[in-house]
């Protein structure tokens, strides 16, 4: 399938889990990739087993000077940049609120927060010269519902949907469509963080409609589709794989 | 792109505008493709053109026994029934204070029972094929307000709802079921509002795409959730309303 022929994507947190899986995706449907990390030697290795299609180059997306760099140096190698998803994010440790320190939360923030804004605002302008694009930012079920022991987490990702819905209205005009992607629990390093074990985390997922956990690939399907012309007339909303988890609750077991 | 391939699709209201695109697009990518409406002409010429791939059944969406019919040719002509799109609806601008219970059952049981009844009617089927999707068509109309549009609205945050719980409900089945909410969409099921088509388009234009969304735009959002790339989606709304529900701008 080609249907991201002529796609060029620059993917955040690229170097494992589902940035990596976003990769290998669109790689394979016809896209060249900037792979983006600040694990450099994982995401050099992805990038050399998916070929000439794919580069990596490190990026803090803390970093304005890092976003500047990365923008052009994609634009350089492979002509222009179209799809952007912001993918890189962390979560903290499952603390309440009244012990989350400043420090903490603020970590939290600037990653999966202000790294979006940045990315947002610095892909505008190749994105206009390319006559249009599409940006996906990964927000969570967390940016949908509560979690407990997340406020730092649910805040950023409700940050994040939030302010999809104001790049689509202002970048609609150039042509750029900007989607929030949610999933919902995904077998990836991040879940890891959470001080959950791999077991912990299946069984927490077993009482969802599809009673499973996801695979990072799932994700990647969703994040191709948003980046492909097949979504030419969706901006601005938020675009859920999680199973059904916020579906709704049961009165039975 | 083949991701269809294994799909056997049953398409409600597919004699023309989303509907027939939809059976056109997931015909393309592999699908076989059952379009049902009761506009038997404009329903079977689609067919005829899309070729083998396709075939065409008389189908009331209100009526319980036309659903089990459709559903149980369904199988027997293509084997199985794993897709199904409940896209067949009207629509009915009229102030609240002048809609009699007449006016307002009628989209009732066109656009909410109808989903209701072809819900149900497949779970069964799709039990033995191992699995499916169910794509419900909605609108934006299922999100917002719409002033005119009391029992247009209605169906369609019903449909919203009803899609949840059928994603509870049919999971364990590994059945997923979506809502499609389009925005603007010239459709003739539009067009019959009253409003012409450049009504439509100063209507929709101001959207922050710009434009009214064509069929074709749908069909696409449906495919995705037909195939198996959306093997991790289900009991969500899916939006493609040109960023109409985004939100407002302070600026002209």
């Amino acid at each position: 399938m080609g249907a991201l022929d002529g796609k060029v994507a620059l993917i955040t947190g690229a170097a494992r889990g589902q940035g990596a899986a976003e990769a290998r995706l669109f790689a394979s449907r016809g896209a060249k990739v900037m792979m983006c990390d600040v694990l450099d030697e994982e995401g050099a290795q992805v990038a050399a087993d998916i070929g000439d299609s794919a580069a990596y180059m490190r990026l803090d997306v803390t970093s304005e000077q890092d976003w500047k760099n990365v923008v052009n140096a994609t634009v350089e190698k492979f002509g222009k940049l179209n799809v952007l998803v912001n993918n890189a994010g962390i979560i903290s440790p499952i603390v309440e609120i009244q012990d989350t320190t400043l420090e903490q939360y603020n970590k939290v923030i600037n990653v999966n927060q202000v790294g979006v804004f940045l990315g947002m605002r610095e892909v505008v302008e190749p994105m206009k010269k390319a006559g249009g694009g599409s940006i996906v930012n990964i927000s969570s079920i967390d940016g949908l519902l509560g979690m407990y022991g997340a406020t730092a987490y649910c805040a950023t990702k409700f940050a994040v949907r939030g302010m999809t819905k104001v790049a689509a209205l202002e970048l609609g005009k150039h042509g750029i469509r900007v989607n929030s992607l949610h999933p919902g629990g995904v077998k990836t390093k991040i879940l890891d963080d959470t001080g959950m074990t791999e077991e912990q985390a299946e069984d927490a997922f077993k009482a969802i409609p599809l009673g499973r956990i996801a695979k990072s690939e799932e994700m990647a399907t969703l994040a191709a589709y948003l980046a492909s012309d097949d979504a030419s007339y969706s901006t601005g909303s938020e675009f859920v794989a999680d199973g059904g988890l916020t579906a709704g609750f049961a009165l039975e077991g | 792109m083949n991701n269809l391939q294994g799909k056997v699709a049953l398409i409600t209201g597919a004699a023309r505008g989303q509907g027939a695109a939809e059976a056109r697009l997931f015909a393309e990518r592999g699908a076989k493709v059952v379009i049902t409406d009761v506009l038997d002409k404009e329903g079977k010429q689609i067919a005829a053109e899309i070729g083998d791939a396709a075939h065409y059944i008389h189908m009331d969406v209100t009526d319980e026994n036309a659903w089990a019919a459709a559903v149980k040719e369904t199988v027997e002509r293509f084997g199985k029934l794993n897709v199904l799109i409940n896209n067949a609806g009207i629509v009915q601008v009229k102030a609240m204070v002048d809609c009699s219970v007449a006016d307002y059952m009628k989209v009732i049981e066109i656009n909410q029972l109808g989903v209701f009844l072809g819900m149900r009617t497949v779970a069964g089927p799709m039990k033995d094929a191992g699995g499916g999707s169910i794509i419900n068509i909605s609108s934006i109309d299922g999100l917002i307000g719409m002033t005119g549009g009391a029992a247009y609205c209605a169906s369609k945050f019903a449909v919203r709802g009803m899609t949840k719980v059928a994603a509870m409900e049919l999971g364990p089945d590994n059945i997923r079921v979506n809502s499609i909410h389009p925005g603007g969409v010239l459709t003739p099921m539009v067009t019959q509002t009253g409003l012409d088509e450049s009504a439509i388009e100063s209507i929709f234009g101001k959207v922050p795409l710009g434009r009214v969304g064509q069929p074709e735009e749908m069909a696409t959002l449906a495919a995705y959730l037909a195939s198996d790339d959306s093997s991790y989606s289900t009991g969500s709304e899916f939006i493609a309303d040109g960023g109409l529900t985004a939100g407002f701008s302070l600026e002209g």
